[in-house]
C-alpha cells in the first residue's frame, strides 16, 4: 500500500514549493554582491543536498537489505538512489547556468566544490549498467547493495574532505561567520531545502507505488497463468 | 585556467533575470519529463491490468460452461 497517503503528500510538496518560490521571489533580499543571480541559490543548494542525503539514505536501506535479506530494502535503496540520480542532473545543470552568470564559465575544473560532486554523480550514474549487468535477481540485489553502502559512505567523506580543501571561486556558505546568511536568507533557504526534500519523498513514494503496483499485476499474471504482454526486459528490482 | 571574475559587479536584472529563469524552467521541465514518464508507466499498467480482468473473465467463462456441456453430452 505505497500509494496511501501520496495525495496528501503531494499536496503538502506543491504548496511548500509555492511558498519556497514566493519566498525567494518576494522575501528574500537581493545579494550585494551577485544581485538577483543569487535566486538560483535556493534552488541549486537545496537540490544538491538533498541528492546527496539521498544517496546515504540508499546506503542505508542496502544496509537494512543485507541484514535482512528483505528484498523491499532493495527496492527503495535503488529508488532513493535513482531519485537522487535525477537531482543529481537538476544540480549539474543549474549550477553550471549559475556559474556562467556569475564566473563567465560554465564549468571550473579546479574547484573542488563542482568537480567533487561530478565525481559522485558518476559513480552513481554507473550504479544502473552495474546493476543490469547482473541476471540473477539475487546476486543483483546484493551486489548492488555494497555497491549503494560503498559509494554512499564516500559522499560524506568526500563532503568533508571538500570543506577542508581550499576554495577557489565557490562559496563555503555555511562554514564560517563570514558565509553565513542573513535572516531572511536563512529562513528561504530552509524553507526551500525542505521543500525539496519533501519533493524528493513525495517522488520516492510515487516511484515505490508504480514499482508495488507493477509486482503486483505479475504476480497476478502468475496467478492466473495468463501470457506475457511485452513488458520491459529490465531486471529492475520489484515492490510486492 | 583564466583568473575567474570573483569581484565582478552584479549582472543587471535583465541579463541576470534570463539566467535565472533558465535554472528554475530547467527543473520545471527536469520535473515534468519525469511525471510524463510515471504517467506513462502507470497507463502501461492500467493497460495491462484490463488485459489481465478481461482475460481471467474469459477463463471464468469457458469454466462455467464446459460443465454443462459434459451434462448435456449422451
Amino acid at each position: 500500500m505505497y500509494g496511501t497517503g501520496l495525495r496528501p503528500l503531494s499536496i503538502a510538496t506543491v504548496v511548500l514549493i509555492a511558498a519556497a518560490l514566493s519566498l525567494t521571489f518576494f522575501y528574500a533580499p537581493l545579494d550585494a554582491d551577485q544581485g538577483f543571480v543569487q535566486k538560483i541559490f535556493y534552488l541549486h543548494v537545496p537540490l544538491a543536498i538533498i541528492a546527496l542525503l539521498g544517496f546515504v539514505v540508499g546506503g542505508v536501506f542496502a544496509i537494512a537489505h543485507l541484514r535482512s535479506g528483505d528484498r523491499r530494502w532493495d527496492a527503495y535503496s535503488y529508488v532513493a538512489i535513482h531519485m537522487s540520480v535525477i537531482f543529481g542532473v537538476a544540480v549539474l545543470v543549474t549550477g553550471g547556468i549559475w556559474a556562467k552568470a556569475s564566473w563567465g564559465h560554465w564549468w571550473v575544473w579546479d574547484e573542488p566544490t563542482l568537480v567533487s560532486f561530478l565525481i559522485v554523480f558518476l559513480m552513481y550514474a554507473t550504479y544502473y549498467p552495474f546493476r543490469y549487468a547482473i541476471e540473477d535477481r539475487d546476486r543483483q540485489a546484493r551486489y548492488a547493495s555494497v555497491f549503494a553502502i560503498t559509494a554512499g559512505a564516500f559522499v560524506p567523506l568526500n563532503f568533508m574532505a571538500v570543506r577542508m580543501a581550499e576554495s577557489l571561486v565557490h562559496p563555503r556558505t555555511f562554514a564560517t561567520a563570514e558565509g553565513g546568511l542573513p535572516g531572511e536568507m536563512m529562513f528561504t533557504f530552509l524553507v526551500s531545502l525542505a521543500a525539496m526534500a519533501l519533493l524528493w519523498v513525495t517522488l520516492v513514494k510515487l516511484e515505490l507505488t508504480a514499482k508495488s503496483a507493477s509486482g503486483q499485476l505479475k504476480r497476478l499474471r502468475r496467478a492466473l497463468d495468463a501470457p506475457t504482454s511485452g513488458g520491459s526486459s529490465r531486471v529492475a528490482p520489484e515492490v510486492s | 585556467m583564466d583568473l575567474l571574475p570573483i569581484g565582478a559587479p552584479a549582472l543587471p536584472l535583465d541579463e541576470a533575470g534570463k539566467y535565472v529563469a533558465g535554472a528554475y524552467v530547467v527543473f520545471l521541465v527536469l520535473l515534468l519529463v519525469y511525471v510524463a514518464i510515471m504517467a506513462a508507466k502507470l497507463q502501461r499498467i492500467e493497460r495491462e491490468l484490463r488485459e489481465l480482468a478481461t482475460f481471467a473473465e474469459a477463463r471464468a467463462n469457458a469454466e462455467e460452461a464446459a460443465p454443462q456441456e459434459e451434462v448435456s453430452a449422451p
